[in-house]
């Protein structure tokens, strides 16, 4: 198994004519992602790249294709409707995309989705992958923005705030021969629908993951919560890297959740929290695979 | 991760005299006064005011203004007169004048507008504040007896003296929440009211202007029973600015680093730092970590950029040009892990800046993922002296090497 998606799950995109969800969809039917419907309003009946139908609505969507999980590429302003559109329509999993939608927006959405079934990762997010069988990875399910060839299947979970730390980490841990289960980038705005520790409780579980590996930044507390919950309940070796120690103090890193203030989400205080939990620490980003299988072996 | 995004500003800060112009607009209780361009302005704003002590008060983002000097050798950028003209000659010392503060630098920042207030007596110090919390995902109220202080400091000494409130969302701040706050704050009879109106007001604000937060520290009680917000911190949600167009008219480029108005204006995410090391990367997490790997291998890193997941070579050669424009710099660290991006769009990128701009100090690249073979070729056959790294941590080594050796 994997966590969240398998290589069947149908998925569907809104957004899907867009040109940055075009781009992403064809990426992911090359990928081998069962891709089974887009959705753009006004477009529906049409098809994307000759064998997609695009449908109007989600509800509609899901009714004639079966897709169970969303992926979201629409603008910001557009967003917090998407995310509840995907939510009514009765979605398993909806993976936000969207980079900079308002934060009173995205609290809206989590207390609307309160006692929903669907689960929401991101937004700010690249999205997740599970790898397949084939050559590069091939097969897989892919969702979001991230190069599918990096990975490899296999039995590393990988859970991350940041697209390019998760990228690196996987190529690091492909390069070594170990394949991955499910890489999952929980983005970066401090209000997002899946967190770090929800995401290692899943690892925990699957029978497929054998090891972790935590990638956090500055800002929030929630590195901390998941190194408290996996110090105490977690059977597999977890390596943690965490981004941030150079940053000054109330500026805004690049993600809307990457940041310190009143002294609080200070890399060294995450540093040190998941230390206590018993997790290695990669000391640099070229570290993360490697403090892993020291991890592994110790 | 970047869907029709822009980056207008990443650091939106407000003088004292807007976040005082918000409050009347919103009917939140606060300190009478106005602001003044001009020694004149500022006796006519004095004279239309209650008679009684006035406070007159630089406009600049930093703190520390009462205790700052200006280069002009007159201390103080808050100052206390007791008639109009006194007022105007005070502002005549202040405006157009550089005032330096602890959190100015050096070069301190020059005064273009002064606040003119009403002085008020004050018989109470209180604390009030509405943040999103990041954990529950919603608004909290946050209040305390102990203002005028910083507010971390009495988290950490005396937590019980702190009282949190969430909001729900859909709700809004209730009747009822507000009167539990005055309550606790000690704030009965007539104060009561006052108070009920000041917090529903100012959440208000909060949710009708995106804010992230607004932090009035002190909230004070005058002798004569008036209850209203003395000084204010406000955050605003950057992602919300696109429908503020109010708020981002407040903006004060003036008060902006130059290099972060520059990288705006080519939309790319740029941070400001000392070191002198710069660094050139994709994606906010690795930029980070790109900083960080600079501290650790011994160097001090110059700023934070990202150039994004779907740069075009014209964004990678104006980041350059910004990059190579600070005199501080005296070497780069280029860190791609080109993933969906080719790998090559960079490595031309960056050939096309550094031609133009004359590239005299040592660049370090490190490239990585889609299309790479092609990038180092373009790279290794520009002609430019360059160095390349095949993971972050050489790469890091190797820079600060070449600039330790270059001092």
């Amino acid at each position: 198994m994997s966590i969240l998606v398998t290589p069947d799950t149908k998925v569907l995109i809104q957004g899907i004519t867009g040109s940055f969800g075009a781009r992403h969809a064809k990426l992911s039917l090359d990928y081998g992602t069962k891709v089974v419907a887009g959705v753009t309003p006004g477009k529906g009946g049409q098809l994307f790249e000759s064998q997609v139908p695009i449908f109007d609505t989600v509800d509609q969507a899901v009714r004639e294709t079966g897709a169970t999980v969303s992926a979201i590429f629409v603008p910001p302003p557009f967003a917090a409707d998407a995310i509840l559109e995907g939510v009514a329509a009765g979605l398993d999993l909806v993976v936000c995309i969207t980079e900079g939608i308002p934060v009173i927006d995205m609290m809206k959405v989590k207390e609307a989705m309160k006692g929903s079934k669907t689960r929401l990762i991101g937004p700010n997010c690249p999205g997740l992958v599970t790898p397949g069988t084939g050559e590069k990875s091939h097969g897989g399910c892919r969702i979001g923005i991230a190069p599918g060839y990096i990975h490899k299947k296999g039995n590393v979970g990988v859970v991350s705030r940041s697209g390019t730390l998760t990228y690196e980490a996987v190529w690091q841990l492909t390069t070594r021969g170990y394949g991955q289960s499910t890489c999952v980038g929980i983005g970066g705005d401090p209000i997002n629908g899946t967190s770090h520790l929800d995401i290692l409780k899943m690892f925990n579980e699957d029978p497929e993951t054998e090891a972790i590996i935590m990638i956090g930044e500055i800002g929030g507390s929630a590195e901390e919560e998941a190194a408290a919950w996996a110090a105490e309940n977690c059977k597999k070796p977890i390596a943690g890297f965490i981004a941030g120690a150079t940053a000054p103090e109330g500026r805004r890193m690049g993600h809307a959740g990457a940041i310190v203030s009143g002294g609080q989400g200070t890399a060294a205080g995450k540093v040190a929290a998941l230390r206590a939990a018993g997790i290695e620490i990669a000391e640099t980003p070229s570290d993360m695979a490697d403090a892993l299988i020291r991890r592994m072996k110790r | 991760m970047c869907i029709s995004r822009t980056y207008p500003f990443s650091y939106m800060n407000i003088h004292e005299f807007q976040a005082r112009e918000l409050f009347a607009e919103f009917g939140v209780a606060t300190q009478p006064g106005g602001v003044a361009n001009t020694p004149t302005e500022a006796e006519t704003v004095a004279t239309g005011l209650n008679q009684g002590k006035l406070v007159i008060k630089a406009q600049i983002h930093a703190g520390g203004r009462g205790k700052g000097t200006f280069k002009n050798g007159f201390k103080g950028g808050v100052h206390l007169c007791d008639t109009p003209s006194e007022a105007k000659d005070l502002a005549s010392k202040m405006l157009g004048q550089v005032l330096v503060t602890h959190q100015t630098g050096p070069e301190g920042k020059e005064v273009g507008k002064i606040f003119v207030g009403e002085a008020v007596d004050i018989a109470r110090e209180l604390y009030f504040a509405i943040l999103i919390d990041r954990a529950t995902s919603v608004p909290v109220l946050i209040a305390s007896t102990e203002g005028g202080v910083d507010i971390e400091t009495v988290a950490d000494k005396t937590p019980e003296k702190i009282l949190r409130l969430s909001i729900n969302p859909f709700l809004g701040i209730m009747p009822y929440q507000t009167r539990l706050i005055a309550s606790s704050l000690g704030l009965t009879g007539p104060l009561m009211n006052q108070a009920s109106k000041l917090f529903t007001n100012l959440y208000r604000l909060f949710i009708e202007r995106d804010c992230s937060m607004v932090e009035v520290n002190p909230l004070v009680v005058t002798t004569d029973g008036r209850l209203m917000a003395l000084d204010a911190k406000f955050n605003f949600d950057d992602n919300a600015l696109y429908r503020q167009p109010s708020i981002i008219a407040m903006r004060d480029i003036t008060e902006e680093d130059p290099r972060e108005v520059e990288a705006s204006k080519h939309g790319l995410n740029y941070i400001g730092l000392d070191g002198n090391i710069a660094c050139l990367v994709n994606g906010a997490g690795l930029a980070m970590a790109t900083m960080d790997i600079i501290q650790h291998a011994g160097g001090s890193p110059a700023n934070f950029l990202d150039v994004g997941g779907g740069a075009t070579r014209e964004q990678v050669a104006s980041a350059f040009r910004i990059i190579l424009a600070d005199s501080r710099v005296k070497g780069i660290l280029v860190n791609i892990f080109g993933g969906i991006m080719d790998c090559d769009v960079i490595a031309n990128g960056i050939v096309e800046a550094a031609k133009e701009t004359g590239l005299s100090i040592p660049l370090v690249v490190r490239l990585e993922g889609n299309n790479v073979e092609a990038g180092k070729k373009t790279l290794a056959e520009s002609g430019l002296k360059l160095e390349s790294g095949e993971n972050i941590l050489v790469a890091a080594n190797k820079i600060v090497a070449a600039v330790k050796a270059a001092a």
